[in-house]
């Protein structure tokens, strides 16, 4: 037992590092662009009728400056007291920009995880289980189809089907236009997620039924199944006993791992309906050049990732009583 | 099992497969390159027009084929596919071998691997495009240097298992030299490896491609880009456009699955497991 605490806290260190890590990565990525913030920001024209010293001051202000590692140092040294800066595009503190987005951004991110996970898993087992068969056919044709399909065209397809030929949802925005915040019920929030749900699902799906089909047919020849077959075992106890708890940490690991391409489908997505996400709102802000609100959300949604990487391996224990006994190490 | 005479057996069929994908996909990037003029042609006397029998794809507002149009916009995903595929290729090759050498360099590999995949690939598109200041120079840097993460971590893997391999230590017991050892004994094990990676690469850097630009990084809205034109599309699709968007994609979804099928079939060719399919 000990020696699982002392393999979590590893992990844990871990994550730690990998964090630090993107922010240098990223910081250093911003700090290289040719986009100058004063031009981008305050404006050619405006710069030209500016005095020396007002230039000065600006430059300061915005730290141009500064060598970029004293830059760096400064942000992270602000950004582990919780100021990640203000955003220059909305003019709030970066932290309150990514709050409210993250929470419209999470609803729906949330709702394709799970159903793309479960429906991939079950799809998943249902292909591997009749390998070879019309159903396995069928389900390896839709994923096959689906992983070569751009999140964002399907988006386009769906809303011409849905919302422009049969009128039945919302074009876009996560609440109808022209009524007030307290006139929005869950009901007009539901219908305005249903496209972006939908369409991450989808493409979700296909993944984690394409890995989850291989690793049961992996469990399907193997030794173990081939005798309980020969015991008599119904499919049902054949399933409950070894197909399930063996191919639960590989499930665990896609499951978690899905995350950061939920994320990704979830920026294009966002973009196509105009939901007000954090997805969005990273696409404005590298097209705006707003430095600050770029890097909040770098770090914020690496450590959404790696949050969910670390889950699962904490999960391994929870799940495999090896593991939790530090027999064997993942 | 019923015995069916065919005139092929499967692995010549599976050549066949291989090759009418590769020859389909030069003919798309041949093609569009040809016809790159003809693509920028406006004339207002045909625009709007639904998908006819002389204009497949059919045209936007301003008289332009749409065919045309998406096929240079494919052949440019293709070309920067091409190029990305090397760049990561040849990176995860480096790194993956590199990893194989020590534990120092092995962690350090590993460790640059999960950095990467850590931040979502979308996000590091745009970051990337933004260190290079935008423009077609950011989208064909960030799609090259980001998608050698999973070949990496492949080769990484077939290169530490390689190492344990009986063959190879009787080898090296044997008194076979580190350089010999390498090129007669486990590259031809990691080539085809390698080369299954590399074409399997391309269906995901082609789409990170249309993604990227689709969302405005990069190219200039007259260029005929696959993710320019769905992106202008979406300004039409209320009054009723669906072939501006439809036919486009659906191009662009074959060429993917194209290289996905290439990918494949050549899998199944270089693996000694599938000899006698």
């Amino acid at each position: 037992m000990k020696s699982y605490g002392v393999w979590a806290g590893k992990k844990i260190i871990r994550m730690m590092l990998l964090l630090l890590g993107v922010s240098l990565a990223a910081f250093w990525l911003v700090s290289v662009s040719p986009i100058d913030p004063l031009q981008a920001n305050v404006g050619q024209v405006a710069l030209g009728s500016m005095s020396q010293e007002q230039i000065a001051r600006l430059e300061e202000y915005w730290g141009v400056d500064q060598p970029p590692l004293e830059r760096y140092l400064a942000w992270a040294g602000d950004f582990f007291r919780g100021d990640m800066g203000d955003s220059l595009l909305y003019r709030q503190p970066v932290s309150h920009v990514i709050g409210v987005k993250l929470v419209n951004s999470l609803w729906l991110m949330a709702i394709a995880w799970l159903l793309s996970g479960l429906v991939g898993f079950v799809l998943g087992i249902g292909a591997g289980w009749n390998q070879g068969r019309l159903p396995d056919k069928l389900i390896r044709g839709y994923s096959l189809v689906m992983a070569s399909t751009p999140a964002f065209w399907l988006a386009l397809v769906l809303l011409i089907v849905f919302a422009v030929w049969l009128k039945w949802l919302p074009i876009g925005l996560s609440v109808p236009i022209g009524v007030e915040a307290s006139g929005v019920t869950v009901l007009d929030r539901v219908r305005h997620a249903i496209l972006p749900a939908l369409t991450l699902s989808i493409t979700g799906v296909s993944n984690i039924a394409l890995h989850t089909r291989e690793k049961v047919i992996e469990v399907m020849e193997s030794d173990y199944v081939l005798f309980a077959r020969a015991r008599g075992e119904g499919v049902w106890s054949l399933l409950k006993n070894h197909v399930l708890r063996n191919i639960a940490l590989p499930a665990l690991t896609l499951q978690f791992g899905s995350i950061s391409e939920i994320f990704g489908g979830s920026v294009l997505v966002e973009q196509i309906f105009s939901y007000p996400g954090l997805g969005q709102a990273a696409v404005t802000a590298g097209l705006g050049s707003d430095v600050p609100l770029l890097l909040g959300i770098t770090v914020i949604s690496a450590a959404i990732v790696f949050g969910g990487n670390l889950t699962a391996n904490l999960l391994y224990g929870v799940v495999d009583p090896r593991i939790r006994k530090g027999e064997i190490r993942q | 099992m019923r015995e069916r005479k065919a005139w092929l057996n499967g692995r010549q069929r599976t050549l066949v497969l291989f090759l009418s994908a590769l020859i389909f996909l030069g003919a798309i990037t041949l093609w569009g390159q040809l016809f790159a003029e003809q693509a920028q042609v406006t004339d207002f006397s045909r625009k709007d027009l639904a998908p006819c029998a002389r204009y497949p794809f059919g045209t936007d507002w301003m008289g332009r084929d749409m065919f045309l149009r998406t096929l240079t916009g494919l052949s440019m995903s293709i070309r920067i596919g091409l190029l990305a595929a090397g760049v990561s290729a040849l990176a995860a090759a480096v790194l993956g071998t590199a990893a194989a050498l020590g534990r120092t360099m092995d962690s350090a590999v590993t460790w640059l691997i999960d950095l990467v995949m850590g931040i979502p690939h979308i996000l590091l598109l745009i970051l990337i495009s933004y260190a290079c200041g935008k423009g077609f120079r950011g989208v064909v840097a960030g799609v090259a240097l980001t998608h050698w993460t999973s070949l990496a971590r492949v080769m990484r893997g077939e290169v530490l298992q390689l190492r344990e391999a009986p063959y190879i230590k009787a080898a090296k017991k044997l008194g076979v030299g580190e350089f010999t050892l390498v090129c007669r004994h486990m590259l031809p094990h990691l080539f085809p490896q390698f080369l299954v990676g590399l074409i399997l690469m391309f269906p995901h850097a082609i789409l990170h491609e249309a993604s990227i630009t689709f969302l405005g990084f990069g190219l200039p809205p007259e260029q005929p880009a696959i993710g320019v034109i769905l992106s202008e599309s979406m300004k039409y699709l209320v009054m009723g456009k669906w072939w501006l968007a439809v036919f486009p994609g659906l191009l662009l979804v074959a060429t993917v699955m194209l290289f996905d099928v290439a990918g494949e079939s050549l899998r199944k060719l270089l693996d000694p497991g599938s000899a006698h399919m």
